[in-house]
């Protein structure tokens, strides 16, 4: 049960103020903190405003509309701007008798599309954020993923280039960048299987690559469980559809450094 | 001045469109048609004084009124100080219930909803939203348990929302 899930029912007896003593508090005091609750505490407030309107009955009596209009007429006019103050343009409008609920409408309508057109503007910069970052890792990372990318590998002179890989490994996501150099070339239909080795079980298949003409491949984010600790990273000869356990000599290994 | 007799005209204005609304749910919930009148007053003093009270960004005037009349004829029914704050009334309501025809449609459709609700449940809403019963009294009355009092009480108002969502 989500913690929302626990204040369902509540949150529609609160709606209609049939909730008391410490469920009522408790409630009040979730409300302050967690704005899907609110909005759904709206909801069913609107949801109840429908049985409201469903009431129907005569028409008030004349001498309720004479009763109002009189203490109307003397309700003085400074009390009333006081009360008012933060939001007085109200009653700039509905100063204007003949159309009030119209402009009522008309204003609910303008805010409805004002508040649309924030929370669209709040979603484009949002994006456009997203959008920023993402372009700025592409830029970062294009070095090494790119396929066209140089790459160069520096050995001690006079040594002939040997295989080489590296292991990205981020186990909180299960995430992970593998990039190799100087692969030799392998027989038709085989590939080499990179393996995940957990500090105990079994090698967990972490990609199948081959190499390019320069002997260079990379392997990124193949499917793994989040959160395996590797004890070690290491690569076999396979058939290329891979396989789900190591079936040849481990041809390279490495441990974390 | 003028402006002042125009604000009272505005207020006869509202009061023409919206007082059948108000004067229903009095009466409906109150079945007392003086005390029914006093709420209607207050209703609308209330508006009349506090007019920003009501966010037109949610809702419509009629829903938003007839919801702080039942709330305040509730109060006067149950001879308690009012529990909620026109202010804190805010509600989101989905179908468009601006005109008077809507309104009406609206109206005929919650009474098909209530209806067609199983007798238990369409009791317990009705105790809590038109008599102003707590769960705890309604489970009292009804000798059902807590839980299944809530339970229906929400499940039934998710039934009146549904009714418009199809």
């Amino acid at each position: 049960m989500s913690e929302h899930e626990q204040y369902a029912d509540d949150l529609a007896l609160y709606a209609l103020d049939a909730l008391q003593g410490e469920d009522r508090v408790r409630v009040h005091d979730h409300l302050a903190t967690c704005a899907a609750c609110r909005l759904e505490l709206e909801r069913l407030r609107g949801d109840a405003a429908l049985l409201a309107l469903s009431a129907a009955g005569p028409r008030p009596p004349q001498r309720s509309r004479l009763r109002l209009l009189d203490a109307v007429a003397r309700e003085p006019r400074s009390a009333r701007t006081v009360a008012t103050a933060p939001r007085r343009s109200w009653w700039g409008w509905l100063g204007w008798a003949a159309t009030a609920a119209v402009v009522l409408f008309a204003l609910s309508l303008w805010q409805q599309n004002s508040a649309l057109k924030q929370t669209l503007a709040s979603a484009i910069s949002q994006q456009a954020k997203s959008a920023r970052e993402m372009e700025e890792l592409r830029r970062i990372a294009a070095p090494i993923i790119e396929p066209e990318a140089q790459r160069v590998t520096l050995v001690a002179a006079k040594t002939p280039p040997q295989p080489q890989g590296k292991a990205f490994y981020l186990r909180s996501r299960g995430s992970l960048v593998f990039l190799a150099n100087n692969m030799l070339p392998l027989p038709p239909q085989k590939a080499y299987e990179l393996w995940l080795i957990p500090v105990s079980g079994a090698p967990i298949p972490a990609g199948v690559f081959k190499p390019d003409a320069h002997g260079s491949a990379s392997v990124v984010n193949p499917p793994l469980p989040a959160g395996v600790e590797a004890k070690a990273f290491a690569i076999t000869v396979e058939n290329e559809a891979g396989s789900p356990a190591p079936t040849t000599p481990v041809l390279m290994v490495g441990a974390g450094e | 001045m003028g402006l002042k007799s125009g604000d009272q005209r505005a207020m006869a204005e509202l009061y023409d469109r919206y007082s059948s609304v108000v004067y229903a749910v009095a009466l409906r919930v109150l079945g007392d048609t003086g005390a029914a009148e006093d709420v209607l007053q207050e209703v609308f003093l209330q508006l009349w004084r506090r007019p920003s009270a009501f966010d037109a960004a949610r809702g419509t005037l009629a829903t938003w009124l007839a919801v702080i009349t039942r709330n305040r004829a509730i109060d006067s029914l149950r001879k308690r100080r009012p529990e909620t704050d026109i202010e804190d009334v805010v509600l989101s309501v989905s179908p468009d219930l601006a005109g008077d025809a809507e309104r009406s449609r609206a109206a005929e459709k919650v009474r098909g909803v209530m209806v067609d609700m199983a007798p238990a449940q369409r009791s317990a809403l009705e105790m809590a939203y038109w008599e102003g019963m707590s769960h705890s009294e309604i489970a009292t009355k009804t000798g059902e348990p807590l839980g299944t009092v809530k339970t229906r009480i929400r499940s039934g108002l998710i039934a009146l929302r549904k009714a418009f969502q199809s």
